[in-house]
């Protein structure tokens, strides 16, 4: 074993995990045993993102990891090292609130409010990638968030409207990688 | 003095005043609440579906290193429940453990995983009990009982009323129609898993934060379960994330937390699993239901005769008023000149079931709408005119005594039948294809509190200052519905303000006046009544002090666009924030409350306070759908919805109530069940929950959702505010039997059962391909000793509202009294 | 909230050496790519390695590369896969197959080679510790009896992978690496009919690569049936690929199922019954009731036995009638509850 020269994590003492949160450089000491939304919530104070079930069943804990969306429920956190990651918190542009955030806002896209913050990053990076999405296109990104307030359909509805308003503002969508 | 004739919030598409916290991740769940020193709670629940405890040894978890305090059954004085007439829960289990999930200890440590590490080292010993694992098993088997208190053996109650001779109506009937359905069991879902903290300042006092839909029965039930004044406890309900009912009993966690946070003098919290989640339950009972209907040559309803009997799981929660829910709303759609109900609620060793939206009507209504449509097919008539020639009259009296206000079934039926095209479709698609009608109506609010007391349902207050802000305050809870928007709405409509202006503060037992908690589509009516109380009562200060400063009459005074104005000279006017500087000039400090009660209910006879409200809703849909014929895979392609509301406050988030409905509706029509299975006796005595998790119970996806056709009907009701009716649980239950509809419509089998999933609808075209009855659904409803009946006459049959008879009934066993005969008996 | 036991964990850089601290951590390591089915299995308690060798930070296993056929790295992603113009054009099948995977977020997580090692699945199983230890465990994990069949004596525990019929009827091979050794093998030679020993890996072997044939003149699709659009497992489906000779006949086919025993089914009487024959209906219908046939599922997971029997049916016949070229939208959105 003299040879390897794996990054090993002993289960036993806490790592120093260095990321980008919404654009910020974060260092934090975590237990390595830990998934990325307990790390989010209990360590770095994050809770705008939920958990529903910590299983990978219900995607409430979406964030977006080098721009994709993935579920922070099953990510390790030691495997962020070294990348991006956006939260809910990271949506708004200081205090403006993203179109999307608006849009749901005005539109009933978000009910209770639970489901909201990973519907809301995964739309984000579907725009990022297609500015113009389908409704079937917005249906499929959206397949892996569940909801139990709205019957989805104001929330698809807040998404063509976003894309109306970043068409609008002529601003587009915010970019993926800072 | 007036608010303007044309609103200006109310009616209006606005964005809701807690949206851009919810969508900026700001909103605080429960679990979201993180607190200086705060210690983590897991409870260890039972694996037995049914048991004595024998013994329960925490040694070991207690010298767990991390762990702060283990806490058993008999760290808690007493019994609660949500309802008075069953107050049978306990915080951790004492004598016995009635389901799989039952908590009968808890540990509190450092952090959550040290508290599950340590639950393993708990011991507890066990006597194993036959279980129940349906409610026929529990007719059948009085031993084990799960509760001494039950009416006899493990039936925990049993009613029966008669609103006329049904049976003389119905043999005197042209036709007579007798039907039996099933409607298996489901949950709430909600995606957000109930979580708790409690906390005990230095001076004693206590907090709950709890995702609760009730904070005011769980002040009360803490108080009762921990003997400690009502005056000590603060219950802070936090933004719910999603209720649907299943947070609206007070929860042992909630209770066992509070106790932790006594004895170790730090914040203790709560977050529970998903599959605790479902443990807690509290949602739809499955209930078998037998139809008797009589028809005569005219195409209208004589008479009908109503037998349901509920699975009620382990405990009694709201399960008494469920119980009266599966009956006491049929007559409020179609009219029965004569009605009669039997139902029997029987224990079993199941996770507790109680309310979900549409609480205990959904599941007789779906009986009752299929029935109806087996009905116009028999008579030859179009299933929408037939319902069409049958339904009750708005300002009616119902049979049963419930009091009709406004009524608007009828438009709801013509508007799903223009929207859908359905003289051209309906028994007209191809074969494969079909379409189906259903209606329903459901409560503005239950006309009676859980516990008798002649006081407000709603209480709101107000605060206006010199800053111009106003501020309001109320303990109803926002669980995702809008019920801080509505509140909001209210307040800014009557004084003419931005919505924004004003700050809401609800669900606080310290802070706001009591409302009785988000459930039974209370909070629009109540709480919007109250709210308009208390604004107008500040608008009358300030109007009077605004008329004596400008010296324009009280009565030409105008409150809108955020001033105050002479309606005959708008020129002339004060800023609201002006005008309110000048009230409180006049008046000193600004203050005003309003309070809401429902009327008195007209019915007298025992029993007559569950199904009066103010005000009723009502629906119609129509589904549209595909079958394969080869697989019974159903593809539902179009629903069209009609929803009378009375007035939509906020006509998006009104929408946004229907369209949940509507996806609820289809998720228990299509897929959605909670069931429990035994494994073979011989090698288990398990009672287990099939599917605890997100993934196997099966509720609909993005991709699942067909196209929802809305049309808001808006027949104002004079008990409402603004005219407004419920829109949160009525939309969900014409969908499930829309769908049943459709489905016969389409390949011409009747799936008289719950979830109608592709099995089923195989199994019935099999049925009917070897020349049986295509039909899949249960075929007898149990022989119940029912007790003798209350027999209230009409009103048209000269009925004053009570019974006419006083059958005798045997008195429920006091269990306090009851328990302490068998300590006694047992020492 | 749900929480991972205790584990150490690795995250070499090369394949030499994931393969060098798998084989000397011996059978308490496990290693993981996307995590998606090992995360989960951990919080409930059904999988406790010690050790957790993380492979996301080989490069190597994240490369696609086009040989005779096509090479896809183990540690690509369904994404990866998905986002492929050749896959889509070239492997229907497995695109097919991998575009209906779970959900979008678990196709970003998730990777080729985890996909095919999937651990099988059971409604006994699939649960927590503690629902598990209300059943007195089964088989596969701490316990005796299969509860699905308490006669069996194997664990009927279900394979669930998607991609892994698709792939084998395009007769994709795998490669197998370890301290020692590499090798390849067919796909379908990977598994084997048994709820706990479904792979024959060896427990010190990682799988590195999948291997695919050119394509040439094969067709192939991939049909899933599950409850929802999304999120689920498929209760039952079914891979069909064939080479077609020019006049439209049959040169060779290949039919798995999957969802329908412990392992992907190869259906070799189908694959018999089809050489040499055009897709006509009559042959379509022949051949679908066949798949019924040999088709197993058994009780434990969603929808039961006996109707999953007769939709394989109905399922085959779509996935043939695609093979035949015809335009099958309409049933896939019902089926699949969108259009793919």
């Amino acid at each position: 074993m003299s040879n390897i020269t794996a990054l090993k994590r002993n289960e036993k003492s806490n790592i120093h995990l260095s990321c980008e949160v919404n654009g910020e450089a974060v260092q934090v000491s975590v237990a390595p045993y830990k998934t990325l939304l307990e790390v989010l919530r209990e360590d770095m104070s994050l809770t705008g993102t939920k958990h529903g079930c910590e299983l990978g069943e219900c995607g409430a804990c979406a964030v977006l990891l080098d721009g994709e969306p993935v579920l922070s429920c099953l990510s390790l956190a030691v495997d962020a090292e070294g990348r991006s990651i956006e939260t809910i918190e990271g949506l708004s542009d200081n205090a403006e609130l993203h179109p999307l955030q608006a849009a749901f806002a005005d539109l009933g896209g978000s009910q209770c409010g639970y489901c909201t913050p990973g519907v809301l990053v995964t739309a984000k990076s579907l725009l990022d990638h297609n500015p113009d999405p389908s409704r079937e296109e917005i249906k499929e990104a959206l397949s892996g968030n569940l909801c139990r307030c709205t019957g989805y359909q104001q929330i698809f509805e807040a998404v063509e409207e976003a894309i109306i308003r970043i068409g609008e503002s002529g601003k587009g969508s915010v970019e993926v990688a800072r | 003095m007036s608010t303007r004739d044309k609103l200006s919030v109310i009616g209006k598409s606005r964005r809701r005043v807690d949206g851009a916290s919810k969508v900026s991740g700001q909103t605080k769940f429960a679990d979201d609440i993180v607190l200086p020193r705060m210690l983590h709670c897991k409870l260890l629940r039972s694996h037995l579906p049914h048991a004595n405890i024998k013994n329960v040894d925490t040694s070991r978890a207690e010298r767990h290193p991390g762990v702060k305090l283990v806490l058993t059954g008999n760290d808690f004085p007493n019994e609660y429940g949500i309802l008075p007439v069953s107050q049978d829960e306990r915080p951790l289990c004492k004598e016995k453990v009635r389901f799989v999930g039952d908590p009968v200890a808890a540990v509190i440590a450092l952090d959550e995983f040290t508290a599950e590490e340590a639950l393993q080292l708990i011991d507890v010993e066990y006597e194993e009990l036959a279980t129940i694992a349906d409610p026929l098993e529990g007719l059948n088997t009085p031993e084990a009982r799960l509760h001494e208190y039950s009416e006899e053996g493990n039936i925990h109650k049993r009613l029966s009323y008669e609103f006329g001779d049904v049976d003389d109506a119905i043999a005197k009937s042209e036709h007579v129609f007798e039907d039996i359905f099933f409607y298996e069991g489901c949950t709430h879902l909600p995606m957000e898993q109930h979580a708790a903290v409690g906390h005990i300042e230095a001076d004693g006092r206590i907090t709950l934060w709890s995702s609760t839909q009730c904070p005011h029965y769980v002040h009360r039930a803490i108080s009762k379960a921990l003997e400690i004044p009502t005056a000590r406890i603060r219950v802070i309900a936090t933004p719910n994330g999603g209720g649907f009912g299943g947070k609206t009993d007070p929860f042992n966690h909630e209770i066992v937390v509070i106790k932790a946070a006594m004895l170790l003098g730090r914040p203790v919290k709560i977050a529970l699993t998903r599959e605790e989640v479902f443990y807690c339950h509290r949602g739809r009972h499955p209930v078998l239901m037998k139809y008797r209907t009589g028809v005569d040559k005219d195409g209208k309803l004589t008479g009908m005769h109503l037998q349901t009997m509920l699975d009620g799981g382990a405990y009694g929660s709201y399960g008494v008023a469920s119980t009266f829910y599966t009956c006491v709303l049929q007559p409020v759609t179609y009219h029965l000149p004569r009605y009669a109900f039997d139902a029997c609620r029987v224990f079993t060793n199941k996770p507790p079931c109680g309310p979900k939206r549409g609480h205990g009507t959904v599941q007789p209504r779906f009986g009752q709408e299929v029935q109806m449509d087996k009905i116009a097919e028999k008579l030859k008539i179009d299933p929408a005119d037939f319902r069409l020639g049958v339904i009750e009259q708005a300002g009616a009296m119902t049979a049963n005594y419930l009091k009709i206000g406004s009524m608007g079934l009828a438009e709801c039926i013509n508007k799903v039948v223009e929207r859908s095209d359905w003289k051209n479709k309906y028994g007209k698609l191809p074969k494969g294809k079909g379409i189906g009608i259903a209606c329903s109506s459901y409560l503005t609010g239950a006309g009676n509190s859980i516990y008798w007391n002649a006081m407000p349902h709603s209480g709101v207050q107000l605060k206006l200052d010199r800053s111009g802000k106003v501020t309001v305050f109320c303990g109803a809870t926002e669980i995702g519905q809008g019920s801080d928007d509505v509140l909001v709405g209210m307040v800014a409509e009557v004084l003419g303000l931005d919505p924004l202006m004003i700050r809401c503060v609800t669900g606080d037992t310290d802070l706001t006046p009591v409302d009785l908690g988000s459930y039974s589509s209370r909070v629009t009516l109540m709480m919007g009544n109250a709210a308009i109380q208390a604004a107008e009562r500040a608008r009358d200060l300030i109007a009077e002090a605004v008329s004596k400063k400008l010296g324009v009459p009280l009565e030409r005074l105008v409150f809108a666009d955020m001033r105050v104005f002479d309606t005959e000279d708008p020129e002339l006017g004060l800023d609201f924030h002006k005008a309110v500087v000048c009230g409180e000039e006049m008046h000193g400090t600004l203050g005003t409350t309003g309070s809401y009660a429902p009327p008195e209910p007209p019915g007298k006879y025992k029993g007559s306070g569950v199904g009066p409200s103010p005000a009723y809703s009502y629906s119609a849909a129509v589904v549209e759908l595909d079958i394969d014929e080869l697989t019974g895979w159903v593809h539902v392609e179009r629903v069209y919805i009609a929803h009378d509301l009375g007035k939509a406050l906020n006509p998006v988030l009104s929408r946004g109530q229907v369209q949940g409905g509507v996806y609820m509706g289809l998720g228990e029509a299509l897929m959605e069940e909670q069931t429990f299975q035994r494994l073979p006796p011989r090698l288990s005595n398990a009672l287990v929950h099939k599917t605890p998790s997100m993934l196997e119970y099966k509720s609909l996806t993005a991709h699942d959702m067909p196209e929802v056709i809305i049309d808001l009907i808006e027949d104002p009701d004079e008990n409402g505010p603004f005219g407004a009716k419920e829109a949160g649980q009525g939309p969900l239950t014409p969908i499930i039997p829309a769908v049943a509809n459709a489905v016969y419509d389409a390949v011409g089998v009747r799936i008289d059962e719950v979830p109608i999933t592709a099995e089923k609808i195989l199994k019935a075209l099999d049925k009917k391909a070897r020349g049986g009855e295509g039909r899949v659904g249960p075929d007898k409803f149990p022989e119940i000793e029912w007790p003798e009946p209350y027999e209230v006459p009409p009103p048209w049959e000269g009925g004053d509202g009570d019974a006419v008879n006083k059958p005798k009934r045997k008195r429920a066993a006091k269990m306090h009294e009851m328990d302490k005969f068998k300590k006694a008996v047992s020492s | 909230m749900m929480r991972l036991p205790r584990f150490q964990y690795y995250a070499p850089r090369d394949i030499a050496e994931a393969a060098q601290i798998l084989n000397s951590e011996g059978s308490d390591a496990m290693v993981v790519a996307g995590g998606t089915d090992l995360i989960p299995n951990m919080k409930r308690k059904q999988q406790m390695p010690k050790t957790l060798i993380a492979l996301r930070k080989i490069d190597s296993l994240r490369q696609l590369t086009n040989g005779s056929g096509l090479n896809m790295g183990a540690g690509l992603s369904l994404t990866e896969l998905v986002r492929n113009d050749k896959i889509k054009s070239d492997y229907a099948g497995l695109w097919q197959a991998a575009a209906q995977v779970a959900t979008p977020h678990l196709r970003n997580m998730g990777t080729l080679g985890g996909n095919i090692c999937l651990d099988t699945r059971c409604s006994y199983y699939d649960q927590n510790y503690e629902w598990r230890k209300a059943i007195n465990y089964c088989m596969k994990k701490e316990g005796e009896v299969c509860w699905v069949s308490t006669g069996s004596k194997r664990c009927l525990a279900t394979s669930s992978t998607d991609t892994a019929p698709a792939l084998i009827s395009l007769g994709a091979k795998v490669r197998l690496t370890s301290a020692d050794e590499e090798r390849e093998l067919l796909l379908a030679d990977l598994y084997q009919d048994d709820g706990i020993d479904y792979l024959m890996r060896r427990a010190n072997e990682i799988v590195t690569e999948v291997i695919l044939p050119d394509s040439n003149n094969w067709r192939s699709t991939y049909w899933k049936l599950r409850r929802r659009g999304s999120f689920d497992f498929p209760v039952l489906s079914v891979a069909a690929a064939a080479s077609m000779a020019k006049d439209g006949s049959i040169e060779q086919a290949r039919i798995v199922l999957g969802a329908v025993s412990s392992q992907p089914l190869v259906c070799e009487k189908v694959d018999e019954f089809l050489q040499g024959k055009k897709l006509s209906d009559e042959v379509i219908e022949e051949a679908s009731l066949l798949c019924g046939k040999v088709a197993r599922p058994v009780k434990n997971t969603d929808f039961n036995p006996a109707w999953r029997k007769r939709a394989i049916i109905r399922i085959a016949t779509y996935a043939l009638q695609e093979l035949r070229g015809d335009d099958m939208s309409e049933q896939r959105l019902k089926i699949a509850r969108h259009i793919l």
